[in-house]
């Protein structure tokens, strides 16, 4: 782990929360994190809740229905046999569907339900419930009891969670319902899944870039977070620049110091052609390179400051593919955070 | 706006699909029929950025704008001067106008608004209702979850508040010309079928049903409803049914007020004087949303008038290729690990790499949507939080840097 201070102990945590702004990249490192989780064996979950089929996509299989389905295999790590990935695409109606079956066996009152378009109503409009219905599920994969006796069990559970702008609401609904609905079992869920959710063995992280507005974003999101009691996991810098130059040329490029001679000489010592104009251009380019760098390391400074501990991944150049994600896996793992 | 349209080719001609025809921004600002210009695009892409930016040309070429934001940046909101989300538009000061900055009459000026939909769906209510019922409907559990987390809301307060501002600057003359920054949506969906959405829902049938209690002929309670409201109040108890009822019967008189102001503004930005601009970066997902948007707008017949790809990587120096540059390296990092040009080199490579990939992917979204007017805008090294900022970005757009 890249800045904490005494490396926290996460092998007991078994829900994971991904969030972040959009564009961050969050669901990649959703994804990632999953893959990672489950090398030696281990079993791990990985849920959208967004409708958008972004894991589907990720991972390049058919759409995902509402159903466990084996995706992928986890890490090899450490030459034992790596455990296996699964996913779910929660959607609120068929959570609620299930929901109702599973606690209520409202077989024909149930339909009837669908039929007057009260699932609509209660998944659109009625205050909380959609979210209360996808961590409801949450909360079911990572707590499976008695009533869904032939699920798999999992060793971890990954959330790619909405952004971090809506994440303290979601993970909070249940707070909020409790408030709403006085009585009744709806309270004693709503009681239940917060207790998960506050207690050690949930872990919300945040990933960011090194940007000004994600990094305002992440600081706020992690105080809204602990205002509402909700523990803070990592916070995951994602899509970090190569570090090929070393401080003094990074200064000397900022500067337009760089020694254009030698660069030219070198290049031809390489092989390559385009001598002087290509080493004035690789030098601009080394220019505007270190200018996004000093940006970088201001906001990193920030994010520094929130003392949590930091993982930082790669900017993969060539975009994140399959294997790109197994990269990115193995990166989280070495960081200590699979 | 280009008007001669180039006929989509068919046949072995249209195997090489030439580059997107290019996006005239000076030329849609500066056309005084565009009257409203729509930014949408998935979030994270620099849409507000770019709503700002363009009502910031366009009242410096002359134009009386204003510009609704969703959700700016604190220090951008700041140097617009837009810190307060009270749903007044203000005067954005600083700006580089033609003819001096006097506010005389039909002088161009800029004004900044930021969207509070909450106090806008509050304001609706409150101007349709008398006040007793206007109090009953926003004390309701149901209109706050309504009014303020209802997927689409957003959307619909953005273009109601776009409804309302238009009829303003329509009959009091002081505006020529909005820039709308649309919310982030959970998805491309909700942005164009909000309004229909809500209306239709608000007509929906288990409404329609819990009114009927309210309204009384026994005869209504059939089998079926007796069966939901026993199952509603086992598992959320009766006081939840109860002030869904009372939402849903206070509500009722307003759905018909709704549902033609829903309409009304889906007309406004169907008509001519509306132009859409889509904004993306070059990433698969953020394409993907555009693409869909751009299908969307056709189907809708909203006047789409191009696609801005903002936050390109600037094109590398030279022709060296990637590999070539990865290979030139690793010979230099051989002979001295620290080799600077080495270094140089394999940045050089990554560039290279990232430029080619952004160039496949618009290619690939130019030969799905070739009729779709595209304008680059590469990335600027820092963060966009003042006027010359925003200028710069415009600039940028313009294509006259």
């Amino acid at each position: 782990m890249v800045s904490s201070k005494d490396a926290p102990d996460w092998s007991r945590v078994r829900l994971h929360v991904v969030t972040g702004k959009g564009g961050t990249g969050k669901s990649t490192v959703a994804a990632a994190l999953a893959l990672g989780l489950a090398s030696q064996g281990r079993q791990v979950l990985l849920c959208e809740v967004e409708g958008r089929q972004g894991i589907a996509r990720m991972f390049d299989v058919d759409p995902l229905p509402y159903e466990e389905r084996r995706i992928a295999t986890g890490l090899h790590h450490d030459g034992r046999a790596p455990g296996v990935v699964h996913a779910l695409h929660i959607d609120p109606e068929s959570a609620l569907l299930e929901y109702l079956a599973m606690y209520y066996k409202l077989g024909r009152a149930g339909r009837a339900l669908d039929r007057f378009g009260v699932i609509e109503f209660a998944t659109t409009i009625a205050p909380g419930v959609r979210d209360v219905l996808l961590t409801g599920k949450v909360f079911e994969a990572v707590q499976r009891n008695s009533r869904n006796r032939h699920a798999v069990r999992y060793d971890a559970v990954v959330l790619d969670a909405p952004p971090t702008g809506r994440i303290t609401q979601f993970l909070n609904v249940n707070e909020e319902l409790a408030g709403l609905a006085k009585v009744g079992p709806i309270k004693g869920q709503a009681d239940t899944v917060m207790t998960l959710f506050r207690s050690p063995r949930t872990l919300v992280h945040l990933v960011t870039v090194l940007e000004e507005m994600p990094v305002q974003e992440t600081a706020d999101g992690i105080a809204e977070l602990r205002a509402a009691r909700l523990p803070v996991g990592a916070v995951i810098v994602n899509q970090v620049r190569p570090r090929d130059l070393g401080r003094e040329d990074l200064d000397a490029a900022l500067a337009g110091r760089l020694d254009t001679d030698r660069i030219a000489a070198d290049l031809e010592a390489a092989g390559v052609g385009g001598g002087r104009a290509l080493a004035t251009g690789l030098a601009a380019e080394a220019r505007d390179h270190a200018e996004r760098r000093a940006l970088e390391d201001a906001q990193r400074e920030v994010v520094d400051e929130l003392a949590l501990p930091t993982v930082e991944l790669p900017r993969l150049a060539s975009g994140v593919d399959l294997g790109g994600l197994y990269e990115l896996a193995a990166d989280l793992k070495a960081q200590g955070m699979a | 706006m280009t008007k001669a349209r180039t006929r989509t080719r068919v046949g072995p001609l249209a195997t090489n699909p030439e580059p997107a025809p290019p996006l005239d921004v000076d030329a849609l600002l500066d056309d005084r029929s565009t009257g409203i210009i729509v930014c949408c695009g998935s979030g994270g892409v620099g849409k507000t950025t770019a709503s700002a930016a363009l009502a910031l040309r366009a009242a410096e070429r002359g134009r009386r704008v204003v510009v609704l934001t969703i959700d700016p940046a604190r220090r951008l909101a700041q140097s617009m001067g837009i810190e307060a989300l009270d749903n007044t538009p203000r005067p954005v000061k600083g700006l580089k106008l033609p003819g001096g900055n006097g506010r005389s009459k039909g002088a161009p000026l800029l004004d900044a608004m930021m969207l509070d939909m909450k106090r806008t769906f509050d304001e609706v209510v409150e101007s349709q209702a008398n006040a007793e019922k206007a109090r009953q409907i926003l004390e309701n559990p149901f209109y706050i979850a309504l009014s303020s987390s209802f997927a689409g809301t957003q959307e619909y307060m953005a273009m109601e508040k776009l409804g309302q501002i238009h009829a303003d600057a329509k009959r009091d003359g002081t505006y020529d010309l909005i820039v709308v920054d649309t919310p982030p949506s959970r998805s491309a969906l909700d942005f164009l079928d909000a309004p229909e959405r809500l209306s239709s829902f608000l007509d929906g049938r288990f409404i329609r049903l819990l009114l009927t209690p309210a309204r009384g002929p026994a005869r209504m309670m059939t089998a079926g409803l007796g069966l939901i409201t026993s199952a509603l109040n086992r598992i959320l108890g009766t006081q939840v049914l109860r002030d869904m009822q009372t939402f849903v019967a206070a509500f009722d008189t307003l759905f018909g007020g709704f549902r033609a102001r829903a309409q009304k503004t889906f007309q406004l930005l169907q008509a001519d004087g509306t132009a859409f601009l889509v904004v993306a970066a070059p990433e698969p997902d953020a394409l993907r949303e555009a693409a869909y948007f751009v299908e969307r707008l056709e189907e809708d017949d909203m006047p789409l008038a191009g696609l801005i790809v903002n936050r390109a990587s600037p094109a590398p120096v030279g022709t060296v290729s990637a590999d070539e540059a990865m290979a030139a390296s690793e010979r230099l990092r051989k002979e001295d690990p620290s080799s600077l040009t080495a270094g140089l080199l394999r940045l050089h490579a990554d560039q290279t790499r990232i430029v080619e990939r952004e160039a496949l992917l618009r290619d690939r979204f130019a030969a799905a949507h070739p009729q779709v007017p595209t304008v680059v805008v590469p990335a600027l090294a820092g963060d966009v939080h003042d006027l010359d900022g925003l200028r710069r970005v415009g600039e940028l757009m313009a294509g006259t840097d």
